[in-house]
């Protein structure tokens, strides 16, 4: 049943919605070299958006069809809006401030909104049941459902959409400027503080993509589901190299996958039988990132920053 | 005649260092205006007060009249004021036909900003050969080239260059500042902050020399230039 083809999909498709929340992980300290360590929680808060949308919002039996770009929006209101407003009440006003303030504010927003959703969100104490898209298909050995054909298609949609954008536009030039010298994008006519809350609304979007795609594939949600999936994608973010946008995708891709074959196989080897299996999963993921820090410190799509002359 | 640029008494701070004590002086269009003055005498801490990238703790600046005052720094550079920063800060990933962009930033003139991007080109060779080259790799000179075209693409009323020769070889020293001659000779505006006073001074209508937050001699380029105590501090004369 599980085949090497069936673990490599699944691997794909955990590490897309990786990559999806690491976009928000690497924008954000892409430009303002902040560590937005509440960003999984504002995945989850996307994941809650759209659920409301569901079961509070739209009619009894609407069709899924119908149900999911509606819960798509919802989600997204919510996690930009939570993204937005982190950024300019609780990080701007510390900018500037020593780097551990942020981080530790960042510490404090996630338990905030995770207790927050907990206390106020109705039965959000435990699990609540996601509408899932559950229709499987079978392509050779390798099985999949509509959930994931949507997970797949959003993260590249996302992506390719994300690369015009930085590349093309003139906001994405300005995004790149801010980036590499914020001041002297300044001195271009760039109004910085607009390009970060531009960089803090993408990730909010994407993570609110990625919850989507999250409780339609595993059928529910739960104010802690933000905590584990959120220091993944930040780990694929630092394997990736944190700072750029297509190291992020590609970290989620090789975390996903990595984790997936680890679990699936490491107690083929002789000797690690004690190993496998999905209880140790998260163990392998953190070794790689363990192993690429040591091996290539600025990830596998850093630059090192020793460009200014 | 208001002068273009009015500096009244500016202090700036760096938390309880006073950097700037108190300066005041001004640039009428058509000018060359040339800050001279060792590391630590607060030129620098000048042109970024100016540019609204560090606020000052008191006093005017005025701009064609208006206070530049409180005005952030990504507006400042529509009012007309350019500036070309200290150390050259190119966009050292992006290309050098995108870093020129980038200075256009706020224009919409399509046309015109191609047409200028071609004079940044004429007037620097080296950039246009290079232009799809990423700006990181270019020798400290041509990033200082790269700047200072960079600079221009804002179609400035008054620009701003910190330190344009340092660190610069000599033989492309003496080139940045024949530039600087040649944008003089075509009615550009410059405020020129550098600590190779002979060849600022020989440049400029006018010269302010700073001393630790103050200005403490001005006068004409030529004036200081043959002034006795300037030749002794600055000009490494006995």
């Amino acid at each position: 049943m599980n085949t090497l083809p069936q673990q490599l999909a699944n691997g794909l498709l955990l590490g897309s919605m990786y990559g999806l929340i690491a976009i928000g992980y690497t924008m954000v300290y892409g430009i303002v070299q902040l560590i937005n360590f509440a960003h999984g929680e504002i995945f989850m808060t996307g994941a809650f958006g759209a659920l409301t949308v569901y079961f509070y919002i739209l009619p009894d039996g609407t069709p899924m069809a119908a149900a999911v770009p509606l819960m798509l929006l919802g989600g997204a209101i919510v996690a930009v809006l939570i993204a937005v407003g982190a950024e300019r009440f609780a990080y701007r006003p510390l900018r500037g401030a020593p780097r551990l303030a942020p981080l530790i504010t960042a510490i404090g927003l996630s338990l905030a909104l995770q207790e927050v959703v907990r206390n106020f969100y109705p039965e959000a104490d435990k699990a609540r049941a996601f509408p899932g898209l559950d229709t499987t298909h079978d392509i050779g050995s390798v099985t999949i459902k509509d959930a994931d054909i949507f997970l797949i298609c959003a993260a590249v949609i996302c992506m390719a959409a994300l690369a015009i954008f930085v590349r093309k536009s003139r906001t994405g030039r300005a995004m790149q400027a801010t980036a590499q010298d914020p001041d002297t994008a300044q001195l271009m006519g760039i109004d910085t503080n607009r390009i970060i809350v531009i960089a803090f609304a993408i990730g909010g979007l994407f993570a609110a993509v990625a919850a989507l795609a999250y409780g339609m594939k595993y059928g529910n949600v739960d104010y802690r589901m933000g905590f584990l999936m959120g220091l993944k994608a930040f780990t694929a973010a630092v394997l990736g190299g944190i700072g750029n946008i297509y190291g992020a995708m590609l970290g989620g891709v090789v975390l996903g996958i990595a984790e997936t074959l680890a679990s699936a196989y490491i107690d083929d080897i002789p000797g690690m039988h004690l190993f496998g299996g999905g209880s140790w999963k998260d163990v392998w993921a953190f070794c790689l990132l363990i192993i690429v820090l040591l091996v290539r410190p600025q990830g596998l799509l850093g630059e090192r920053v020793a460009d200014r002359a | 005649m208001t002068a273009l640029l009015e500096v009244e008494d500016l202090r700036v701070s760096y938390g309880k260092i006073e950097a700037v004590k108190g300066i005041s002086f001004s640039v009428e269009a058509g000018q060359v205006v040339t800050l001279i003055g060792t590391n630590g005498a607060g030129k620098t801490t000048t042109l970024r007060t100016l540019s609204g990238l560090l606020k000052p703790t008191s006093g005017k600046i005025l701009f064609e009249g208006k206070p530049l005052t409180g005005v952030p720094a990504h507006k400042i550079v529509a009012l007309g004021l350019a500036h070309s920063p200290e150390g050259r800060h190119i966009f050292p990933r992006l290309t050098i036909f995108e870093n020129l962009q980038l200075g256009a930033f706020l224009r919409k003139d399509k046309e015109g900003i191609e047409k200028d991007i071609q004079r940044a080109y004429d007037l620097f060779p080296i950039l246009g050969e290079r232009r799809n080259q990423a700006a990181g790799t270019l020798s400290g000179g041509e990033q200082q080239m790269l700047a200072m075209g960079r600079a221009l693409m804002s179609q400035p009323k008054l620009l701003m260059l910190d330190e344009p020769s340092m660190g610069l070889s000599p033989i492309m020293m003496q080139k940045i500042m024949a530039t600087i001659a040649e944008l003089k000779s075509q009615g550009t505006t410059i405020l020129l902050v550098e600590q190779n006073a002979q060849a600022a001074l020989s440049l400029a209508d006018r010269g302010h020399v700073m001393e630790v937050g103050n200005i403490v001699l001005s006068g004409t380029g030529q004036d200081l230039l043959h002034d006795e105590s300037v030749r002794k501090a600055y000009l490494g004369e006995d």
